[in-house]
């Protein structure tokens, strides 16, 4: 299709790359960025990274500055939410604005933080990292804090432990799992980053619920069971809920996620789904699944995918290789492919500080865990690139 | 303040002042310098903020790191010797006047 009015709703990584990778083609049609964040669209690694450890302004998370938006004639409607899809007359709703017709809408709606299942937890020191204001606010309250107890052992949680440790406070990191990063690593990194964490001061505790949240004076009292841990200021790192109500409310199908097929397209064609909101079809390890992902990686390929679409190619079916990255206490891991569901590991170690974890199911390579070794990582993802491409084409034919 | 030229594919010229220690890359994009996407946030991650180095200036170049050694392989316009990631090239008074090339593509 060649759509001549583009709408997009989230102006995170995935919203932001349609519009800019739609001027870059030389798309032309009429393209509006809505969002109900004020600011101007933004980068958020560097909100659990460099700008939280005070190392980058506010401005320098900006993808480009306000000229970019009037120079490429991308409309910006910031501050405003989205309430309604008019999928009859593809229109939107939105909230204290004018309605906005689109003929391709593309969903980069991403994900908010999830909620402790606790009560109380409307103070001030208990604080979430998922936008800038956020991100502003954190490391407000990090430099007055002396205790900080961070909820959750994933890598937002575990970036920011590593940012309070080197701003020199104490810092415990509560992970209800039997070990760190769980769901995304395999066992022998979230090991290291275990040492890593411990060796560094922090007060890992694994296994660990937390029951209760109080205002206590100016802190916040934890139980956990029968203990208890005061904090000055409390993180809550627990993962992320994908923002696919509008799409749900829309009566677009959606199941922890906007669903999509594998050319990103929810089930109204008029309408693509990208980043963290979408559920998309994933071949691992030979079988078709789902798949839901967080990360700059995905939310970037999807986005082109989604632009050459909106520009009017035929871009073949949607297959990436994954990859992510996170860097706490100056190490840096970088995952390619997926590995849950590995069932043998084979680890070339250079220092016991460089070295690259592979995980197999069976023989196949599911991905790559790489410690201060890019090199490792950069090789690996062309190796699960090129075998994804052989997968995809057809077995010649069997002559007998 | 350091000045860095930025070329583009087709030979347009812009010539940008910029803070000591800000990187080429940051520099491009709040000038709205096109053609450099620096999709990671500068941390040698994903080789999308590719330069060539004029080569009357390599060497000035601080050394690469292996991060970004490793990241050039991975470009998705031709590795040249003169490749460099911008993200890892902070100006400073070594690097004033410094021209870079833009690569046809940043993303595959």
């Amino acid at each position: 299709m060649s759509a001549r009015r583009a709408v997009v709703i989230g102006a995170g990584h995935g919203g932001f790359t349609v519009c800019a990778t739609l001027r870059t083609m030389g798309w032309d049609g009429e393209l509006t960025l809505v969002d109900s964040d004020q600011m101007l669209p933004y980068q958020r690694p560097p909100l659990s990274k460099k700008f939280l450890a005070g190392e980058e302004t506010l401005s320098d998370t900006h993808f480009r500055p306000p000229a970019f938006y009037d120079d490429h004639d991308i409309g910006l409607v910031l501050g405003h939410r989205v309430i309604g899809i008019d999928r009859a007359a593809r229109t939107l709703d939105v909230e204290g604005g004018q309605p906005l017709d689109y003929d391709h809408l593309v969903l980069a709606t991403g994900a908010r933080p999830r909620q402790l299942p606790v009560a109380d937890i409307s103070s001030e020191s208990v604080c979430h990292l998922h936008t800038a204001d956020h991100s502003v606010n954190l490391r407000e309250r990090i430099a007055a804090s002396e205790r900080v107890v961070v909820i959750g052992g994933g890598f937002i949680g575990l970036e920011a432990a590593s940012m309070a440790t080197h701003a020199g406070k104490e810092v415990v990191v509560l992970e209800v799992a039997a070990r760190l990063m769980g769901r995304a690593v395999s066992e022998p990194i979230s090991r290291y980053f275990h040492d890593l964490h411990t060796g560094a001061g922090v007060d890992v505790r694994l296994l660990s619920t937390v029951s209760s949240l109080q205002q206590v004076a100016d802190r916040v009292e934890l139980r956990l069971g029968q203990s208890r841990l005061t904090a000055d200021t409390v993180v809550v790192g627990v993962g992320v809920v994908p923002n696919d109500a509008l799409a749900a409310q829309a009566g677009l199908a959606t199941s922890d996620g906007i669903l999509v097929d594998a050319q990103l397209r929810t089930t109204d064609p008029n309408i693509s789904a990208i980043g963290d909101c979408a559920r998309f079809p994933h071949a691992i390890a030979g079988s078709q699944s789902a798949i839901r992902l967080e990360s700059v990686q995905n939310a970037s390929d999807h986005a082109r995918h989604i632009a050459a679409f909106i520009a009017g190619e035929q871009p073949s079916p949607y297959d990436v290789v994954p990859w992510f990255w996170t860097e706490q206490h100056g190490r840096k891991l970088q995952m390619a492919g997926l590995t849950p569901g590995y069932d043998r590991t084979e680890i070339v170690e250079t220092t016991p500080d460089k070295f690259s974890v592979y995980c197999y199911a069976g023989t196949e390579l599911l991905g790559c865990e790489s410690v201060n070794s890019p090199r490792d990582h950069a090789h690996a993802r062309k190796q699960l690139a090129a075998a994804r491409r052989s997968s995809a084409e057809p077995s010649p034919p069997v002559t007998v | 303040m350091p000045k860095v030229t930025y070329v583009q594919p087709v030979g347009a010229r812009e010539t940008i002042d910029i803070a000591p220690a800000k990187s080429l890359m940051l520099g491009a994009q709040s000038n709205g310098v096109e053609g450099i996407l620096g999709e990671c946030g500068g941390q040698a991650m994903c080789a999308t903020c590719h330069v060539y180095v004029d080569s009357k200036d390599i060497d000035a170049l601080p050394p690469m790191s292996e991060d970004e050694e490793a990241m050039l392989e991975d470009t998705a316009s031709e590795r040249k010797p003169t490749s460099r990631l911008s993200c890892q090239l902070e100006a400073c008074d070594d690097l004033d006047g410094i021209v870079v090339y833009l690569p046809e593509e940043q993303a595959l």
